[in-house]
């Protein structure tokens, strides 16, 4: 893994989620009410809803367009509906947001 | 020959002796009933609810005026009893004599008064009965002061009721902790604390030496030099059997009127019942035990065996978020050990009494949910050695069963007291569901367990699942969403009665069962808190759908749409300029008229969001909300300005509400109309709330909806001038915010509560409208500017609209 740092946690609101454009899209970043960070695509796979305008709840998101949730764990969409968002290693260190390079498709600048 | 009954005393006791008469054998007396009380028997004890807002007179009638008629039972209410002749066996009332067979005094108790000067002054008085919960209501409507004499269980609710109607209380009780009768210092300081979170002021060891005052009660003077303010006194100090009429016709009495077992007095043809009883050296209070009365004395009129015996009580205060539960003894004593539990940030305390081991008392504070099973303990002295480590756990730790609920109901023996109103034992309930009561309203049907304060609605759902096992389905009022059992209506009342000032508490006091909620309870729960604590409470972004957190609306794309802010429909050369300037710049490819007479730019991108704010506010344009659970516009025609049929300025009072109503959340999006004159230009009547305006004056609709559904209004009333209507508008936005569950527009809320009880609120009682005004008005200071311009001005929060990192540049060197 090769890790790339991206800002600071607190860029971030509690329960809300910020936006990193990568190579392969744009990644959400979610904070949880327990300062637990966790990436996903920012695309919801029913409708391209951008998951980081959704409210952030355990460790899940809501899509702002139709409510379909989704575990930032797995990525997997919750409930009845079927679906997946991919997920990415990132790690707080610090205070700093460090995401992989390797899985977003971009070498460690350092 | 039917025999001759009569009754003094229309109230709990002797309505159940007439129940209980009338079942087993309705042809066996003619029944005239007395009531000093110029109406018929209603639950004393839930006077309190009554007093605080929460329960109507209606609803705490027993027996009303036509069940006594439909029963043949003869009712002489609001008529004194002059005289009993004992010789000549005959009644004498105010308006004629009549004779009798049997007779039974149930006349209760009177309320008693510390005879200190003053006390006779008409602003002082006690806490007894309708009238008395009437005239404070009265009083408390005024506002001002209230001074409470007592902190028994009487004082408290007259104190907790006048407080929740704005009074500002203070309790004087002369001992040194509240409730000592009943509670040990330490659950009287729990209670008092939660009493003073209440903005209740508690005076202990106070003692009252005079009340002050010329025509009215001013002050109330204590031994201790101390002077207090008052608009009301109320005197709950105690009460005392009401014996007048015994000791006028010669029985014997004490301290209340002797009888015996069979609840016979000194003379073989009169019986009494109820609080005027004394009865083995006891005099009785409260509830259960009149109940038993009732059974005997009806038993007894029937020449059935029966004796009354005295049993263990036990007490729960009745105000909406103090539980408290105590039972049997707890003085310390020789021999006595205690059991005491604390959880101090619960503010959970208990304790138990414990003699020769048997449980003696207890006294619960907070969590009383095992109260009726030590109860059972006490009452039937059950040997507790065994269960002494895990005892005061309660009833679901013990025999190795698991913490299941149902257990501990299950465990209960059959005489263990479920419903405390109304002496309803497990036993009649087990029985009620074998002979066919499926579900709780069966239940309160045939046994009347869960009719009162309903405090035991739970245990009767339990024991009807323990009973019934699957056929039973809990019933369920449509909870909020899947992190919680409790409906919208339920959390807004725990918010406020429990004063839950943060999400966090209500997550926790409620019992959430996810770490910070959904979706869908997140909003709700934000929006009650801030409607409820305008001041306290601080709104959380991240609980809001994005529309309003980012001040726009989302559209399919993932772009978002502004609108500005044109009041009243009216705009000028400049603004049309500066918005024409924003669409160029930013790019906007659609620009739309709305519905509500608004400009909407289609198709921003959500980084360019605090830009295009930034210019609009700079030509003096504002947020229009056109994305917001709160006010939208106030749609308008021209008036008198420019119409030949206009009635009013229209157009004026359309921007002079939108400057008003401005920024208040509302629990779903709130749209305004006036319209000069019935033609309605402007579609008033498909609106929340529309004005008509009239020659005579402005006519306020309601209830209109143009969505979903689409409905016409209803009139809620007229008025003359244009600050009635912006007090009504205003009064009818605040009530609307208080009390509609989350997501429903005003239509669909009147459906539930009728205009009618919104008429009564806001047009009837013009004090409670402008308290609903001045309380929409205080919420206003807070939430009356525009959200544009926070968000564009402050840079970390702009900040946020942008990406975090952009890391595609590189990769594409």
């Amino acid at each position: 893994m090769s890790w790339i740092d991206i800002g600071h946690i607190d860029d971030i609101p509690l329960h809300g989620a910020r936006v990193v454009k990568t190579p392969v899209g744009c990644v959400a970043l979610f904070r949880t009410g327990e300062d637990e960070v966790l990436a996903a695509d920012d695309r919801c796979p029913h409708k391209g809803g951008p998951l980081s305008e959704g409210i952030v709840h355990g460790q899940s998101v809501t899509c702002p367009l139709h409510n379909w949730v989704f575990d930032l764990n797995t990525g997997e969409a919750q409930g009845g509906d079927e679906g997946r968002i991919g997920t990415y290693p990132v790690r707080v260190d610090g205070g700093r947001l460090l995401i992989d390079g390797d899985a977003i498709g971009k070498r460690s600048a350092a | 020959m039917k025999q001759k009954l009569v009754i003094i005393g229309a109230g709990m006791a002797s309505g159940r002796v007439i129940e209980h008469l009338l079942d087993a054998d309705p042809d066996a007396y003619d029944i005239t009933l007395f009531n000093a009380e110029p109406r018929g028997n209603y639950n004393r004890i839930m006077l309190s609810p009554v007093l605080s807002g929460e329960k109507t007179y209606e609803e705490i009638v027993t027996h009303s005026d036509e069940w006594y008629a439909q029963q043949g039972v003869t009712c002489r209410f609001g008529e004194h009893v002059v005289n009993i002749d004992r010789e000549t066996k005959v009644i004498e009332g105010e308006n004629g004599h009549v004779p009798y067979d049997k007779l039974i005094i149930a006349t209760g108790s009177a309320p008693f008064i510390i005879p200190v000067p003053g006390h006779d002054l008409p602003n002082v008085i006690s806490y007894r009965d309708l009238d008395d919960t009437n005239a404070m209501i009265g009083a408390a409507g005024k506002g001002g002061k209230a001074v409470v004499v007592g902190g028994g269980l009487l004082g408290l609710e007259a104190a907790a009721g006048l407080a929740e109607r704005g009074m500002d209380v203070t309790v004087l009780h002369l001992m040194g902790h509240l409730m000592e009768r009943q509670l040990d210092e330490a659950a009287g300081y729990l209670l008092r604390k939660d009493l003073e979170t209440r903005g209740i002021t508690v005076k202990t060891q106070a003692s009252t030496k005079a009340i002050l005052g010329g025509d009215r009660a001013e002050a109330v003077l204590l031994e201790s030099g101390e002077t207090l303010g008052a608009d009301l006194v109320v005197m709950a100090v105690g009460i005392r059997p009401e014996t007048r009429l015994a000791t006028d016709a010669h029985l014997d009495v004490a301290r209340g009127i002797e009888v015996n077992a069979q609840m016979q007095t000194s003379d073989p043809d009169i019986y009494a019942v109820g609080e005027c009883v004394e009865f083995d050296g006891h005099l009785f209070g409260l509830v259960a035990p009149l109940y038993d009365q009732a059974k005997v004395l009806a038993d007894s009129l029937l020449d059935e065996p029966s004796a009354f015996v005295v049993k263990e009580l036990a007490t729960k205060l009745k105000v909406t978020g103090c539980d408290l539960f105590s039972a049997g003894d707890f003085a310390e004593g020789e021999g006595r050990e205690d059991i005491v539990f604390r959880d101090p940030s619960r503010g959970i305390y208990k304790r138990l009494v414990i003699e020769d081991g048997r449980l003696l008392g207890a006294v619960m504070y907070g969590d009383t949910a095992d109260g009726s099973w030590f109860f059972g303990l006490i009452k039937d002295g059950t040997e507790i050695e065994e269960m002494r480590e895990t005892l005061i756990f309660g009833p679901a730790f013990q025999g190795g069963a698991s913490a299941d609920p149902l257990s501990a109901v299950a465990a209960l023996p059959p005489e263990a007291e479920i419903c405390g109103c109304n002496g309803v034992c497990k036993g009649q309930i087990t029985s009620a569901i074998e002979g066919g009561a499926t579900d709780p309203g069966a239940i309160r049907t045939m046994t009347k367990a869960a009719a009162s304060c309903g405090t035991c609605t739970g245990l009767v759902e339990q024991l009807l699942q323990v009973t019934l096992g699957d056929d039973f389905q809990l019933p369920q009022a449509q909870p909020v969403c899947g992190c919680t059992d409790l409906s919208h209506e339920d959390v807004r009342r725990l918010i406020k009665s429990r004063e839950l000032k943060s999400q966090a508490a209500v997550w926790q006091e409620l019992g959430w069962s996810t770490r910070n909620g959904c979706h869908i309870c997140r909003p709700a729960v934000n929006y009650y808190l801030l409607a409820d604590w305008p001041l306290e409470y601080r709104d959380d972004p991240q609980s809001r759908f994005v529309n309003e957190r980012k001040h726009a609306n989302i559209q399919k794309d993932g772009t978002f749409s502004v609108v500005p802010r044109m009041w009243g429909g009216i705009t000028s050369p400049d603004e049309l300029r500066a918005i024409a300037d924003a669409a160029d710049k930013y790019g906007v490819p659609t620009v739309k008229v709305t519905g509500g007479q608004r400009i909407d730019l289609l198709g921003v991108k959500g980084e360019d969001l605090p830009g295009i704010w930034a210019d609009l506010n700079g030509a003096g344009l504002v947020s229009g909300h056109a994305y917001s659970k709160g006010l939208r516009t106030v749609k308008t025609c021209v008036g008198t300005d420019h119409c030949r049929f206009g009635t009013q300025d229209s157009t004026g009072l359309g921007i002079k509400l939108e400057k008003h109503l401005w920024g208040s959340w509302t629990p779903h999006k709130l749209k305004l109309a006036v319209s000069g004159c019935p033609r309605n230009c402007a579609e008033a009547t498909c609106k929340d709330i529309g004005v008509v305006c009239v020659d005579s004056g402005y006519e306020i609709h309601v209830g209109g909806a143009a969505g979903m559904e689409i409905k016409g209004t209803e009139l809620l009333c007229k008025v003359a001038t244009e600050g009635e209507a912006m007090e009504v508008i205003s009064a009818m936005t605040q009530i609307y915010r208080e009390n509609a569950k989350y997501l429903d527009r005003i239509y669909k809320w009147l459906a539930k509560v009728g205009l009618d009880w919104v008429r009564e609120q806001i047009v009837d009682d013009l004090e409670n409208r402008q308290a609903l005004a001045a309380r929409f008005e205080l919420s206003q200071s807070v939430y009356r500017k525009d959200p544009w311009a926070e968000h564009a001005q402050d840079s970390t929060t702009r900040a946020q609209y942008a990406p975090l990192a952009n890391l595609t540049l590189e990769a594409a060197e």
